[in-house]
């Protein structure tokens, strides 16, 4: 077998077979309730016979994902470019930015479950609110790294903004975003489960809530799995936008 | 009247363009004149920070100067006019760019990136030898050939002026000899005029027609020097005595102390030592 094929597939696969075997044992020996901790096969039944449940429910949690991922992007990449181009508007909102950045902002899902409702607006609003602000936040820092020699030559030469902006911030700062991008993503995952947790008749976190209070812990563990995949999957989307770019971006730093 | 004129260029920084730390205004530069003939290669030497990167930012257009005037080809430069060369102390390629796209991002800028706008960068590159890395990215070349990137990016659309920011002074000594080579063959291949900052005065001394040299800061012009050697130049020039007089001279007029022979032994031998 191929060194590379041990490594990269056999390692990993042995990794997660053991933790299911602890996990069997554990279940086994200690004599665990199913309700407090089913095992795995009583998970992967859970799967299999409720996939239709599993699916539609994630459909929906995918769809506020994504919706409210994109909007984000919609909003904190133009707002991006004019805090970074605007001096007075730099100094008037970046410290604000940079100090709600560290603010929860699921805390506010209650609040926003009392203004927008139990449907989708109000979980497009809490993603949005989640993934938003990195993605402001990282965008306006790449803008405003772009390096001054490059400016100053297209200043040099004349180049008009669109074009400063075009062919030398924006791509400067495409590393920036994507960076951005990816967290956002991880927390629009968040954001969708949080705001069905607070209020709502759908999604994997509705799923997994109602689950956990009827003690149909197989179902709440199935529906845990759908929500791993679902976040590798969006996370994985970004992963492909960025590798479609990737004639843009500056090369990977060596050690990865 | 002299192909390009500066005349008592005055630059003083307001504490807004520096930031919070300044608490008076800056007198970067204080008075700047001398005079250069078009093709001639003019080599603006003085100590580290003393305003002569500020002056060649000046004669770029690229900020307002405080008081004086400047005029190249008869025009007197107020903003960038867009047909001057500029190559900074780092190479500044754009690293999502490859080696040709680098070069070219001028004639885009400028809307004449055509067929003739491309021959011209791949001569340019086979002037410097890079015609084999047309589309490698910058970080698969070294300093020195990414600096000779920059060197071509510089001179795409037949600046009228090439404006050089310390280009060679992040290279190690035996590259740097190099590409001053390369310089004088370039300017002589393009006949273009380069002003070019320095801070080394074998630099100075090897590369050009005349040197103006600056006092610290505020900067003035403390003495202007023609150097009487002929070109084409080769490395061998640097040990004639017409050379180490011009470095004396030089020297002197930085108000670096010319060291006697036993200095210099001295010198020598407690450097071997710490190594």
């Amino acid at each position: 077998m191929r060194p590379r094929f041990v490594s990269q597939f056999l390692y990993p696969l042995a990794g997660v077979i053991l933790i299911i075997a602890a996990w069997v044992l554990a279940c086994w020996l200690l004599n665990i309730p199913t309700v407090v901790l089913p095992s795995p096969d009583k998970v992967l039944r859970a799967l299999v016979i409720r996939s239709d449940l599993l699916l539609s429910e994630g459909w929906v949690t995918l769809k506020e994902t994504l919706y409210g991922f994109v909007l984000a992007l919609l909003v904190g990449l133009p707002l991006a470019v004019a805090v970074a181009n605007s001096r007075p508007l730099n100094l008037m909102f970046y410290p604000l930015l940079i100090a709600l950045q560290s603010v929860p902002k699921v805390a506010l899902a209650p609040m926003i479950l009392v203004w927008l409702g139990t449907g989708l607006e109000s979980k497009l609003a809490i993603v949005w609110l989640v993934a938003f602000f990195p993605i402001i936040v990282d965008t306006a820092a790449g803008l405003r790294a772009t390096p001054k020699e490059l400016l100053e030559l297209a200043q040099s030469l004349n180049a008009s903004p669109l074009q400063i902006f075009l062919k030398v911030q924006l791509p400067a700062a495409l590393p920036f975003v994507v960076t951005g991008a990816k967290v956002a993503i991880t927390l629009a995952v968040i954001g969708a489960v949080i705001g069905e947790f607070v209020g709502s008749s759908e999604g994997l976190g509705f799923l997994l809530q109602s689950a956990t209070s009827q003690l149909d812990t197989p179902l709440a563990f199935a529906a845990l799995f759908a929500l791993s995949v679902l976040g590798i999957f969006v996370y994985a989307l970004v992963g492909l936008g960025e590798r479609l770019m990737s004639s843009w971006l500056p090369p990977a730093p060596a050690h990865q | 009247m002299a192909f390009g004129v500066i005349k008592n260029v005055r630059k003083v920084f307001q504490l807004e363009e520096i930031g919070w730390t300044a608490l008076e205004p800056v007198v970067a530069l204080d008075d700047a004149t001398f005079e250069f003939e078009e093709g001639e290669l003019v080599a603006l030497l003085g100590p580290s920070g003393c305003g002569k990167t500020t002056l060649l930012r000046i004669v770029g257009g690229l900020i307002a100067k405080s008081a004086g005037s400047v005029a190249i080809a008869g025009r007197a430069v107020t903003k960038p006019m867009g047909d001057y060369g500029f190559v900074f102390q780092a190479p500044s390629l754009m690293p999502w760019r490859n080696v040709l796209d680098n070069v070219l991002f001028p004639m885009e800028i400028l809307r004449k990136n055509d067929g003739a706008a491309r021959r011209h960068a791949h001569e340019l590159l086979e002037l410097v030898g890079l015609s084999g890395f047309l589309s490698a990215r910058p970080h698969q070349l070294s300093g020195g050939m990414q600096q000779r990137v920059a060197l071509c990016r510089a001179l795409v659309h037949r600046p009228r002026l090439l404006l050089m920011d310390e280009p060679f002074g992040a290279l190690d000594e035996l590259t740097r000899m190099e590409m001053n080579d390369l310089l004088l063959r370039i300017r002589h291949e393009t006949k273009a005029s380069v002003l070019f900052v320095t801070h080394s005065i074998s630099e100075a001394v090897y590369l050009s027609d005349k040197v103006v040299i600056f006092s610290k800061r505020p900067a003035r012009v403390v003495k202007e020097m023609a150097i009487p050697l002929a070109y084409p130049r080769s490395q061998k020039v640097r040990f004639t005595s017409a050379f180490t007089a011009a470095e004396r001279i030089a020297s002197e007029a930085l108000g670096v102390v010319a060291p006697t022979a036993d200095e210099v032994s001295a010198h020598a031998a407690q450097g071997a030592g710490v190594q």
